[in-house]
């Protein structure tokens, strides 16, 4: 969790340095994010939206891959084969479209007769899309053994959770589509670990009769919705910092001292270890070599078409030579995203 | 033995049913797909055969089809989506555009998604609204799809065949009014005929004739008419719409220097204004005459008792083939 933030930290930074892109920061959500994806197997399926740095961190996705994909270089979106076997889909950025491919998977391994199971993370926002509905009820009907993890932050950017839905929370609307819903604290660890270590094991227990399982994490969105966004214009005053005292770090923290698990000392070496280890990634992202230009090309189909070829030729007659290497580095642009 | 005589629908049941034999990851979903047998009965006996795991009736919930078969393919099975009608594949347009032709590239080719969408589609067949569209330029416009549209049983067969074992998302576009009107020789045994390849139906020296799918019979007669008026036509059946085969289509205008290209979905912006331009681009000194495009109108698709104003019609491809001789 405090390599989690301190990542979130400085890809905010960087953003406000121009040093990388756009961001969508994940800051205080990580208690819902780690303890979940704590209970998954390395096999088993991950299917993010884009707030979800802190469990794919969990997931061992190596940092500097997260700079690269921040920092708009697609080499960062999945990490190399040979080093990493976890099965995570790319973040989706459409909102809630994603919740369809976790149950198309776990269709897969129910077809297959594979234990493995699909966790999706989504926000309060997503449950308005009508893919949301889609695919509880595709979950439904044939039973998969899905996850579904809403984090809860209150916040679609402008919008309250009281403006996304009349619903008095977002677990009963399982209900309706035949299955357990269940709400927990989103900001303490322990209900969340409990609740996904739960329907993770209904989902893969075929005794248990498997089957889908809805948790709302009820959490707060600690930052801005994105770099391009600032809450403070529409979010009531003071309520960001009340919420503070919320923060899940914060909790954990002060839960294991009182419990004489952890000392003050023992809390600052892991926040300068985890500094140090995103510094080390942040060198690794501004010095990698850039792609070469016709990797634009390489990755639309299996096999290159013939009218991606031709394009590709005519691309690569335009860069010739050390031209071919300069690949435009985006200096800072006028109107660009914010 | 002779070849045996199937129409269009049972050319493509028969071509789902030996891929479900050869592979047991290719598994059906979609609305009414299973102990109905699919509107047009082209899933017909499959969940007899392969179980109801393999041949899934969903939801009626479009995105929801197409979404989770993206799921089942990035997780290793071969899904064959079937949206009922091509008109109602609209609430997952965004799946296909957003998720299913991007996998590969978002994962640096980790993921893919080969998976067959087949959807009826076209028009000429007195059908309710929004089930005789031909919309396939639209599609045609997506980045890491495949767009494949068949006018024979034997194409039907092995398009698909080659479709269910592409490594890719294929869009497979079935014209309704071929299912049953469409009947030829398919041999029994499975073979694939190659996505991206145009098919010349009838080699020719005077005029280029393009079209596919629904209008192919249409043009077929077209040939002959125009054989009896003394013009040498080449037939072209494109099969596949995207990508598109330029290279046999220039070839052929180069050699006969006069190109009408036909289809019956709207002229503008379809697909009929990408050959033209691929044509011009690389055979302008080639060419004898502008190259004429008989389409649908910019129209919304008429109600059926005007439905054959809509789309081209023999006499009008006729006289395009006659305006472009006597240019």
């Amino acid at each position: 969790m405090v390599l989690a933030r301190a990542f979130d930290t400085k890809a905010l930074n960087l953003q406000k340095q121009g040093r990388s892109g756009a961001f969508t920061s994940c800051k205080g959500q990580e208690g819902c994010q780690i303890p979940a994806v704590a209970n998954l197997k390395e096999t088993d399926w991950l299917v993010p939206s884009f707030r979800e740095n802190a469990a794919l961190i969990a997931r061992r996705m190596p940092l500097v891959n997260l700079f690269l994909y921040w920092g708009g270089d697609e080499r960062g979106s999945h990490p190399r084969e040979d080093r990493y076997k976890q099965n995570n889909l790319p973040i989706a950025i459409p909102v809630g479209t994603h919740l369809l491919h976790a149950v198309g998977i776990s269709m897969s391994a129910k077809i297959k007769k594979e234990s493995s199971v699909a966790m999706t993370f989504f926000g309060d926002g997503a449950t308005s899309e009508g893919d949301f509905s889609e695919a509880l009820n595709f979950a439904g009907v044939f039973k998969t053994p899905t996850v579904f993890v809403c984090q809860n932050n209150q916040w679609a950017i402008s919008l309250p959770v009281s403006k996304q839905t009349a619903s008095s929370s977002i677990a009963q609307k399982a209900i309706a589509f035949g299955f357990e819903g269940i709400q927990v604290d989103g900001n303490d660890v322990f209900a969340v670990y409990h609740a996904t270590k739960y329907a993770v094991e209904k989902a893969r227990s075929k005794e248990g009769n498997g089957g889908p399982t809805l948790i709302e994490c009820v959490t707060y969105r600690m930052g801005d919705h994105s770099t391009a966004d600032m809450a403070s214009v529409y979010r009531p005053i003071g309520e960001a910092q009340c919420m503070e005292q919320f923060d899940p770090i914060l909790r954990l923290e002060k839960y294991m001292k009182k419990k004489k698990m952890i000392t003050d000392a023992e809390i600052n070496s892991v926040e300068e270890q985890s500094k140090q280890q995103v510094e080390k990634a942040v060198e690794a992202y501004e010095n990698i070599e850039p792609a070469p230009l016709e990797d634009i090309f390489n990755y639309t189909y299996a096999e290159l078409t013939e009218p991606l070829k031709e394009q590709r030729d005519y691309l690569l007659a335009l860069y010739v030579g050390e031209e071919r290497k300069k690949n435009p580095i985006i200096e800072k642009i006028e109107g660009g995203f914010p | 033995m002779a070849t045996p005589v199937l129409t269009m629908v049972d050319a493509i049941r028969q071509a789902m049913e030996q891929e479900m034999q050869r592979d047991k990851n290719v598994v059906i979903i979609g609305e009414d797909v299973g102990y109905d047998g699919g509107v047009f009965r082209a899933t017909k006996g499959l969940i007899e055969k392969f179980g109801k795991e393999r041949v899934m009736d969903s939801p009626l919930a479009e995105s929801g089809i197409i979404g989770t078969s993206i799921g089942m393919a990035v997780a290793g099975l071969r899904p064959i989506a079937e949206i009922q009608f091509s008109g109602f594949i609209y609430p997952a347009f965004e799946q296909i555009i957003s998720h299913a032709t991007r996998m590969r590239t978002r994962t640096r080719g980790k993921f893919s998604c080969p998976m067959v969408i087949r959807a009826p589609a076209a028009g000429r067949v007195h059908a309710f609204e929004h089930h005789s569209e031909s919309m396939e330029a639209i599609y045609a416009h997506i980045q890491g799809l495949k767009v494949v549209i068949p006018s024979t049983p034997h194409d039907a067969k092995g398009l698909l065949i080659s479709a269910i074992r592409d490594p890719d998302p294929v869009l497979f576009l079935e014209p309704i009014k071929l299912y049953h009107g469409a009947k030829g020789e398919v041999p029994e045994q499975p073979y694939t005929i190659l996505i991206g390849k145009a098919n010349i139906v009838k080699k020719g020296n005077d005029l280029t004739l393009i079209s596919w799918g629904v209008m192919m019979p249409i043009c077929r007669d077209a040939t002959e008419q125009a054989k009896s008026l003394g013009i040498d036509i080449e037939l072209i059946d494109l099969r596949t719409i995207s990508p598109l085969d330029s290279q046999t289509l220039v070839e052929s205008a180069k050699k006969t220097g006069r190109v009408v290209v036909v289809h019956e979905g709207p002229k503008n912006c379809g697909v009929g204004a990408e050959i033209s331009a691929q044509i011009t681009e690389k055979a302008l000194l080639s060419l004898k005459a502008p190259i004429k495009r008989v389409t649908g109108f910019d129209v919304i698709y008429p109600l059926y008792k005007l439905e054959n104003y809509y789309g081209p019609q023999l006499p009008q491809i006729m006289k395009a083939i006659e305006e472009v001789m006597h240019f």
